[in-house]
């Protein structure tokens, strides 16, 4: 399949008072057409900045992208004008984010929301473009659509919110749809009607997808190829299967025994990865996760690995992944 | 069967709705907890899961009285906390905490950790100063903190670990009761691991109740002995874990059950969902009959006139309560 999106050696950081915040640090990864990537990891990992540093959504200052390529349509979007990237964001890449509530403007219809990017990209008219937005709005199930673009914000809940979120997110045809947490600060119920919701529309008009989350139960029902980040670092990237059948990294391996399961008795008890993660002002100059990795060695604290392919589609970056599969292997037999 | 430390009779909690700003009329109410009945055994966990705005959290508030109910009785060792006043529930309180869900919220920024902690011996007249600064190191090192931070400050430390600040307070007064609310949900997925095993290795040192409200079935399921499902203001289902998992009654929770994601490609590839249509309506203006018959999937005329008992349907051993006319 033709590569959509290709990012080399990404690396954002923040200048504060406190330092110089190194939020993501030199990743790189493909993206094909119509595939759905999942970036996992915890809050402060760089998943968020890292999206957002692709479509230059990052406060400048105090946040810069230092160095990196992001290549999209033959063009490295990193060097584009902002009147450029204008017509690329929204249009080409569309952008749904995590909180419904604060995303949308209060003071505005829904209606006058939905049209202002389908006139702005797309040419329409009034008309013709609340035409589209009635479409729009009966194709992520919102009944009685022609009615509700007139309704404010407030007038929907959260679960609708969303859902009005990914109609603008889709109203250009967008060949990429960039998901930060979209369903984090919804409820279950509602989350797995906004994730089934997106399958099928992914299914029907065939855009690419960038799921970030880090909930490992949503990636593993929803995602073709998971990465898995921690501090600004890609440590870990496999196909779903793979990645959980087969875990590479340590860190991977901790964030799936750490978490209790629904299907599985309770008898068990938990294992926590002990520690935390380490400050992104100073970074150790080993690998990120040394401090508290069980099999930690000493060329760890001295060298920070970098992500290799093991596989053909499974890449980590660790020097004791062999070892970190043996001990799985044995404790399966 | 071991005796219950509290049970709760009916409870409600509404809250007002009132309309003009000098004459304020009563033009109705939000019913947060409409009528809930359960018990809470001496040693066990007891999990309160629903989704947001179903008044899990007020009714936990409501058990420790920080609402005053609208109705319905709290008893605590057989004692009704709800007539309570003054000095008798303060000396009450001694013996329930509360551990909150938000650790960067919770704790008073301009406090160190062990004024924190030592406040609730201070409010309740236990020990003296030199005692006191014992017990607070005692404390930290109880919940895996190291007895040095006494002198630090909130801000100097992560999410996990306020958490376990949060907890040391609520243990300083030796309770026998604790109201956990979502204490966890603020924290990430690695961490989250290490308070909920912090929280279980605590009940088996020093024997506590828990009463552990959350929106996370697999948590809920793996740290409760007994699990209660909430529904706009009212109680659906409550049995004992493993029945309410393999065997749950309720539409409500059957669809609850089958939306949560299983951290497993091979299980979720082949998983068949219960999506529910629509969302919760508004506890001000509840549906006739049974609560959750505008979504139900089973629904039936009756559902629409008439409001379901709360009756048990399990076996001598275990009870399973349910509200549906299914059964």
């Amino acid at each position: 399949m033709a590569t959509l999106l290709e990012v080399k050696g990404l690396t954002t950081q923040f200048f504060t008072q406190d330092g110089v915040v190194h939020a993501v640090n030199g990743i790189s990864y493909k993206l094909n057409e119509g595939e759905t990537l999942a970036i996992v990891g915890e809050s402060g990992c760089g998943k968020s900045v890292g999206v957002m540093s692709l479509i230059k959504l990052i406060p400048q200052p105090p946040g810069k992208i230092v160095a990196g390529e992001v290549w999209f349509d033959g063009k490295n979007l990193l060097e584009m004008s902002d009147d450029e990237i204008r017509q690329i964001r929204g249009n080409r890449i569309a952008m749904i984010f995590q909180d419904p509530m604060t995303s949308l403007n209060p003071v505005l219809t829904i209606g006058r929301q939905i049209t202002e990017a389908l006139q702005l990209h797309m040419g329409m008219d009034g008309e013709q473009s609340r035409a589209r937005a009635v479409e729009l709005l009966e194709l992520v199930g919102i009944s009685g659509a022609q009615s509700r673009l007139d309704n404010y914000p407030h007038q929907f809940s959260g679960g609708m919110r969303q859902r009005v979120m990914i109609a603008m997110g889709l109203s250009c045809n967008p060949q990429l749809l960039i998901a930060d947490e979209p369903t984090t600060a919804l409820d279950v119920t509602i989350q797995a009607q906004i994730v089934d919701l997106v399958k099928e529309l992914k299914n029907r008009i065939g855009m690419a997808i960038i799921w970030i989350t880090h909930d490992l139960g949503v990636v593993a029902g929803l995602a073709e190829r998971v990465i898995v980040m921690y501090a600004g670092q890609i440590v870990e990237e496999a196909e779903v299967h793979d990645l959980y059948d087969n875990p590479h990294h340590p860190y991977t391996l901790g964030l799936l025994r750490s978490i209790p399961r629904l299907d599985l008795g309770n008898n068990e008890k938990l294992i926590p990865i002990d520690g935390l993660p380490p400050d992104l002002v100073d970074l150790p100059k080993g690998c990120p996760f040394a401090a508290r990795c069980e099999f930690r060695i000493e060329r760890c604290i001295a060298e920070n690995p970098p992500a290799e392919y093991v596989t053909s589609s499974h890449r980590v970056a660790c020097w004791r992944w062999e070892h970190v599969i043996a001990v799985q292997s044995q404790a399966g037999s | 069967m071991s005796e219950n430390l509290v049970e709760v009779k009916d409870l409600k909690m509404y809250f007002p709705i009132t309309k003009g700003v000098i004459l304020q009329r009563h033009v109705g109410d939000v019913k947060a907890v409409d009528g809930v009945s359960f018990n809470i055994k001496r040693g066990e966990t007891l999990g309160l899961v629903g989704e947001s705005g179903c008044g899990k959290s007020t009714t936990g508030r409501a058990i420790l009285q920080l609402y005053k109910p609208t109705a319905g009785s709290v008893l605590f060792k057989g004692e009704d906390l709800t007539v309570m006043k003054g000095e008798d529930l303060r000396q009450k309180r001694r013996q329930m905490q509360m551990i909150f869900q938000d650790p960067y919220a919770s704790l008073n920024p301009r406090l160190t950790v062990g004024n924190i902690v030592g406040e609730p011996l201070e409010v309740h007249k236990i020990g003296d100063s030199k005692e006191r600064r014992e017990r607070v190191q005692e404390l930290l090192k109880l919940v895996g903190l190291n007895p040095y931070f006494v002198n630090r400050y909130p801000h100097e430390f992560s999410g996990g670990q306020r958490q376990r600040i949060g907890v040391a307070r609520a243990l300083a007064v030796n309770p026998e009761f604790i109201v956990a609310d979502e204490p966890i949900s603020a924290l990430d997925v690695s961490i989250q691991a290490q308070i909920v095993n912090l929280l279980e290795e605590l009940q088996e040192r020093l024997g506590l109740t828990y009463l552990f409200i959350a929106h996370d079935l697999s948590m809920v399921r793996h740290i409760s002995d007994r699990v209660a499902v909430m529904y706009l203001g009212k109680l659906v289902e409550l049995t004992d874990h493993e029945t309410l998992y393999n065997n749950p009654l309720h539409p409500y929770t059957q669809a609850l059950l089958s939306a949560v994601p299983i951290p497993d490609p091979h299980i979720e590839d082949k998983r068949q969902r219960i999506v529910l249509e629509g969302d919760v309506p508004s506890p001000s203006n509840p549906p006739k009959g049974c609560n959750f018959c505008t979504r139900c999937p089973r629904v039936m005329d009756i559902c629409k006139e008439v409001e379901p008992e709360w009756k048990d349907m399990g076996t001598v051993e275990e009870d399973h309560w349910v509200s549906c006319h299914l059964y």
